[in-house]
């Protein structure tokens, strides 16, 4: 076991699918010679040579389609966005061509390629640029959408979205690049459709991903005290999702709340308390309940910045609320 | 135009309100300004009054119920005017695909119309389905979640509750009541007269045949009701005249004879008991005795009797055979040193001295005595006195 933060288990990620593959290229902005954005791309310029890792002009539709179209004409690709809230422009490639080529064409065309980049909001970023855009992408079909919360997840992850032969868009977070963990010093993968059970509990069922699994934790940690024990269900691939260990636990504490950084309409965190809601009725003991963002565009105000989103409290609350203990 | 009358604030830091009472009804028409309902807030109780004219259609919140302040109470408008729209329960907003669910829904929507919003009982679909399968009646649980939702803990708590009482009642609570002073003047008595007279017991067997046909022909002849206790006064006191030491008071060491015979009968009372006593019963006939019971004894009930009319009895009689004993024992009532408990009258078969099978009417009596007045020999010729007395009425006068 090796401990590095989860910038170093992506660049790992990258670095063994790239000399496992050599028809693997990375493309993006800033990813060759400035090493990435974020520095995930870190040494692969110098290790692989800008055939392989390119920079591109600030023009998301344009790069992503050539990362769309390289994966049809062979290569795996992985496509960095610097932030998810620049691949909005890129919508179009995503929706039309990375998901719908391999259905329209009867299955010939494969799409072995990645989008990766930070997803949800960080700090002091403003509305146009703190968008958590998950339940955009898991929207459509033909997309698989993974979003890990620790660094050995994101390495095993990332290096399951590279292998796989359909476009996957892969979450991560600013604010996570930093968090370290152990990671297996020998190889491995993390499947998709497999949520993880981060914490055994009997009283209720915390279901999230990405970065507000760590507000789950620490709520935790103060439910406890009040013997309120959570169990807390990291669903890390959210298409396709892992629904049986989620009803599992439901089944078994018969309350659930579930997180996301999303906004409520139509989220994932909405669809996975509608599918709780349909496939555990009997085993309810209160309505669902759902955290997430609140309906607005983010405030630029740090204060309002923090309440728009979920935060500890707001789960502590959420659970009084289904355990009755309010 | 139909309108909702919500509870309003009655004081500044009123939250919730009890409707004490309604002074409307439905159907009433109400004026502006008329008083609705009084309302219990934190502070008072205060008078509601309505600031609408028209009728009062519904009564939403009835007596006694806690409504938080803008809650509904009850609706105003015009006479027949179709009300259903506004005491639909507030449903939450629920996507119903409607092709689907519309008949269902229809259902559901007569039900609420037809009963009253309350009666739905709302459980949560866990608590439905343990309920389901342990046959547990979902009414008769109290729910502790959000609007009385019954959940998994409000089952578990009723089951567990069920478990431990099997065939054994909700425990009494404890309780202490402090007694009236009469009721403290009686235990004195009581126990003064248990625990200073020595009393000693016996009992007779009377066959009553000859007093119960002449009560019958009495009652008959003077149209009017004779007391079966004026005849028992009246056989008592011929008897005390052979045996004064019944009609005697131990004190200090010495007797006390009484000249006049004083019966009293021991009456219930709601609260306690008291005796009035018939006065001079020696020299009076049954006719005279009774009358004077009649005055006696429904002021006794009611507590009316003045002292002199209930003390100093020498001698008590305590009849509980119309309750339906058979036999008991009573404590004397001071001053006398005798009463005589007096068991409901029966009939029985016997044998008789012919060896053959007759039926007769008897009635169990029980003398206590004070042993320091009168002893046993003397009290079995009492009580078998008594007891010839009541069965052949003709040896009164043979003495």
């Amino acid at each position: 076991m090796t401990i590095v933060n989860m910038r170093e288990a992506l660049r790992q990620a990258l670095d063994e699918e790239m000399s496992r593959d050599n028809n693997m290229i990375i493309i993006g902005e800033e990813v060759a010679q400035y090493q990435g954005a974020y520095k995930i791309t870190q040494g692969l310029l110098d290790k692989y040579g800008s055939r392989r890792v390119i920079d591109t002009p600030i023009s998301e539709e344009g790069f992503t389609g050539v990362g769309v179209g390289a994966a049809m004409a062979g290569l795996r690709t992985v496509v960095e966005w610097m932030t998810i809230n620049f691949s909005l422009q890129a919508m179009d490639q995503v929706y039309n061509n990375a998901a719908k080529l391999r259905y329209m064409s009867g299955g010939q065309i494969k799409i072995p390629a990645v989008f990766r980049g930070p997803n949800g909001p960080a700090e002091y970023l403003g509305s146009q640029h703190s968008q958590a855009l998950q339940s955009i992408y898991a929207h459509c079909p033909g997309l698989k959408v993974m979003a890990p919360s620790t660094p050995a997840d994101a390495k095993g992850m990332l290096k399951t979205a590279i292998r796989d032969d359909n476009p996957v868009i892969f979450l991560e977070s600013e604010l996570l690049y930093g968090v370290k963990g152990e990671i297996p010093d020998e190889e491995y993968l993390v499947p998709f459709k497999s949520a993880d059970i981060k914490r055994a509990g009997s009283d209720v069922t915390l279901v999230s991903f990405s970065k507000p699994v760590y507000l789950l934790m620490e709520a935790a940690k103060i439910l406890q005290k009040e013997n309120i024990e959570p169990e807390i269900i990291d669903l890390r691939s959210l298409k396709p999702l892992d629904e049986e260990t989620i009803y599992n636990s439901v089944r078994k504490t018969n309350r659930c709340v579930v997180v996301d950084e999303a906004w409520p309409f139509a989220s994932i965190g909405s669809h996975v308390a509608w599918l709780v809601s349909r496939n555990c009725f009997d085993y309810l003991d209160a309505p669902v309940e759902l955290v997430c963002s609140e309906d607005v565009p983010m405030p630029y105000n740090h204060s309002l910045e923090l309440a728009a989103q979920p935060s500890v409290k707001k789960i502590i609350d959420s659970v009084k609320k289904v355990t009755y203990n309010a | 135009m139909a309108e909702k009358i919500l509870m309003t604030a009655l004081s500044p830091t009123m939250e919730t309100g009890t409707i004490v009472k309604w002074l409307k009804k439905e159907g009433d028409s109400v004026q502006s300004g008329d008083l609705l309902c009084e309302v219990e807030t934190d502070k008072a109780t205060m008078d509601y009054e309505s600031t609408n004219d028209g009728t009062l259609l519904k009564i939403i919140a009835d007596e006694g119920s806690e409504v938080k302040v803008g809650e509904i109470i009850a609706i105003t408008g015009n006479r027949d005017e179709d009300i259903s729209e506004l005491i639909k329960p507030q449903e939450e907003t629920v996507y119903n695909p409607p092709q689907e669910a519309a008949p269902e829904q229809e259902v559901v929507e007569k039900k609420t119309k037809k009963t009253a919003p309350s009666s739905r009982i709302k459980a949560s679909p866990l608590a439905r389905e343990i309920a389901r399968q342990e046959n547990i009646d979902l009414s008769l649980i109290k729910g502790s979640g959000p609007e009385g939702r019954i959940v998994k803990s409000d089952i578990e708590k009723f089951t567990q509750k069920k478990r431990e009482g099997i065939g054994k009642p909700e425990p009494q609570k404890k309780t202490k009541t402090f007694v009236n002073q009469k009721q403290q003047v009686i235990a004195q008595r009581l126990s003064g007269s248990m625990f200073s007279a020595p009393h000693f017991y016996l009992t007779v067997s009377v066959n009553m045949k000859t007093v119960v046909d002449a009560r019958k022909r009495l009652i008959k002849k003077l149209n009017s009701k004779i007391s079966f206790n004026a005849f028992l006064i009246k056989f008592v006191a011929e008897t005390i005249k052979h045996y004064p030491n019944f009609n005697s008071t131990w004190e200090d060491n010495s007797i006390i004879r009484h000249g006049s015979i004083d019966i009293g009968l021991a009456t219930a009372q709601e609260d306690g008991l008291i005796t009035p006593v018939v006065r001079d019963c020696e020299s009076k006939g049954i006719i005279a005795i009774n009358e004077e019971l009649q005055d006696l004894i429904p002021r006794a009930r009611e507590s009316k009797l003045s002292p002199e009319e209930y003390s100093d009895a020498t001698f008590t009689i305590s009849n509980l055979g119309s309750f339906g004993v058979r036999q008991f024992t009573a404590i004397i009532n001071p001053p006398g040193s005798a009463i005589l408990a007096v068991g409901e009258i029966l009939k029985e078969k016997f044998i008789d001295e012919q060896n053959s099978i007759d039926e007769r009417q008897t009635c169990l009596m029980t003398l206590s005595c004070d042993h320091r007045v009168i002893y046993g020999a003397e009290a079995a010729d009492f009580a078998n006195h008594l007891r010839n007395l009541i069965e052949n009425p003709v040896t009164a006068l043979y003495a």
